[in-house]
């Protein structure tokens, strides 16, 4: 079950999109969310579409694992669909169905903001799929670097969720652990009634709790232990390069969102 | 209970790109009463085998039949809890698994969940909780109020109150004291003994191997490199560097002896007592040295 699971995960590839530069991506990705709301029709959806499925296609991340990945995703994105279709009351009665009104208007918001929500989370799990924490948090800590100018913590942010994104692997290994060792001791998590089910949480959150807390404690000495003191005055070891291919995707989607804005009614 | 894998491949993350085959074609026999030692690198699929003893991991190809329960590759299997109340696993450190308030109910909650009543359970708690060498005053306390060792004990008496017919051990006394280690490994061969338990220990430590098991399974690269007694497997020690493994220290020193003495020892001795009697014999018999 665990195995499953994409979010926060790199698959390394020899791909365009794995040799950009973070900071790119996280800029476009930034863009990228601004822009899709420029999206009000079906041509416009199709341009995010294709535009979506360009950068997958790219990335080399075999569409088969991405589909198996996003599986679970895909029922939020159903039941965001179904919400549309339910509670917009506006435009002419497509159906009856009991006593429920289908309306037009219901139908296509639920179509549009469904395949928003789709393409969002497409976009962004490329993202983490195509980059290692690190670049991303190095990424993040050079383009929020102006805001250190008003004192905002950028490093400490930028430590906290490489420290973050770095444990995730981590944890879930560790619920896997902890889960066999108390399915063996005759907890039943995947069956039996919701009541129990629930109950069979506990024996997996404690552990998972005292072992996180132990670790951050054992991280925190370890990296007193070699001399770390915050951001000031320090250096890296991987410089990020901006290249070609960076600004070639910048401009892309520039023409995507002029594009967006040309056909947008 | 008798347990026997045939020829058993498991897939990790099948259809993704991490997909990896961490053990192929395995093949082990477990009669009931057996003591069995799997050694072998990290990585091997040491581990892998392990959790198909009791059903946490459903094979990707092959069938693991554990007393009169068949577990088939590529079909649904029900019921495996029965299964998993006869077969206990120790995991390596189970201490991380304990949750509970108290100590008793922390080992009471095995039992209980297979349906032993309170009252039950708690006895099997005392019991248990003696076999692991501990005091019962610490039944009312806090687990996480122990210290490392002590928490061990009482992790692993979690597994005996449940009295299964098979017990798996993951490499339990890692990070023990020489000490605890002893008594732990001890009282494991002391159980499988009284209670003819049949055991199965996953371990780096030949030692361990050699002064406890009755079968050896060697596993490298995910697959059985070989399988036999102790007697067996120490007796080409060759084999065993190759594969980057090491004999026990007896062996090593018998070895050792016969190699600049140019003495000539009839078999591989496994205990230092036996080497010492073997060794004091061939003196009384005066062979030159």
């Amino acid at each position: 079950m665990m195995e499953k699971m994409i979010f926060g995960r790199y698959v390394p590839a020899d791909s365009l999109v794995h040799k950009m530069d973070p900071r790119s991506k996280l800029t476009i990705i930034f863009l990228f969310v601004c822009v899709i709301f420029l999206a009000n029709n079906w041509q416009t959806y199709a341009i995010i579409g294709i535009y979506t499925f360009f950068m997958i296609g790219l990335s080399r991340i075999p569409a088969r694992f991405l589909y198996g990945g996003l599986k679970p995703v895909l029922w939020l994105v159903i039941f965001t669909f179904l919400l549309q279709i339910f509670f917009t009351r506006e435009g002419t009665v497509l159906f009856h169905l009991g006593p429920l009104k289908i309306y037009e208007e219901g139908m296509k918001m639920g179509f549009y903001i469904s395949f928003r929500f789709f393409f969002l989370i497409l976009m962004t799990s490329l993202l983490t799929l195509t980059t290692t924490p690190i670049e991303i948090t190095d990424g993040l800590e050079t383009l929020l670097g102006p805001l250190k100018k008003v004192r905002f913590p950028v490093h400490e942010m930028a430590l906290m969720m490489s420290i973050s994104l770095r444990f995730i692997p981590t944890l879930m290994q560790e619920t896997d652990k902890i889960m066999k060792a108390q399915i063996a001791r005759g907890v039943e998590f995947a069956s039996g009634p919701v009541k129990e089910r629930i109950k069979a949480i506990i024996p997996l959150l404690i552990p998972l709790f005292v072992s996180s807390f132990k670790r951050a404690e054992e991280l925190a000495i370890a990296m007193e232990a070699r001399g770390y003191r915050g951001g000031e005055g320090r250096t890296k070891y991987r410089q990020l390069s901006w290249k070609m291919v960076d600004t070639l995707q910048l401009v892309f989607l520039a023409i995507i969102t002029v594009l967006l804005i040309l056909f947008r009614s | 209970m008798d347990i026997s894998l045939s020829h058993v491949d498991y897939r990790y993350q099948a259809n993704t790109p991490f997909e990896r085959l961490a053990i192929q074609d395995v093949s082990i026999d477990i009669p009931s009463g057996t003591y069995l030692a799997i050694i072998g690198h990290t990585g091997s699929g040491k581990s892998t085998v392990l959790q198909h003893l009791n059903a946490l991991l459903v094979p990707s190809e092959g069938t693991v039949a554990i007393g009169d329960k068949e577990i088939k590759a590529h079909q649904k299997n029900k019921d495996l809890r029965k299964v998993r109340q006869r077969v206990g696993i120790v995991f390596q450190f189970p201490e991380h698994q304990l949750f509970e308030e108290t100590v008793e109910k922390d080992i009471i909650f095995g039992p209980m969940n297979f349906g032993v009543t309170e009252a039950d359970a708690k006895k099997r708690a005392r019991v248990a909780l003696k076999q692991v060498g501990l005091a019962e005053e610490i039944l009312e306390k806090s687990p996480f109020d122990l210290s490392g060792g002590q928490m061990r004990r009482v992790a692993i008496a979690g597994v005996l109150a449940m009295e299964p017919d098979v017990i798996v051990l993951d490499e339990p006394t890692a990070g023990l004291d020489p000490r605890g280690r002893k008594e732990i490994m001890d009282m494991f061969y002391q159980l499988h003994q009284e209670r003819q338990l049949s055991t199965i220990l996953v371990t780096h430590s030949m030692e361990d191997a050699a002064r406890y098991a009755d079968q050896i399974v060697i596993m490298q690269h995910g697959k059985v490199a070989k399988k036999g007694t102790p007697e067996e497997i120490f007796s080409s020690p060759g084999e065993l560097v190759q594969m980057g493994l090491d004999v026990p220290e007896v062996v090593r020193f018998q070895l050792k002896l016969e190699e600049k003495w140019g003495m000539n020892f009839e078999q591989i001795y496994l205990s230092i007592e036996q080497l010492s009697s073997a060794f004091a014999n061939k003196l009384k018999r005066g062979v030159r040295l």
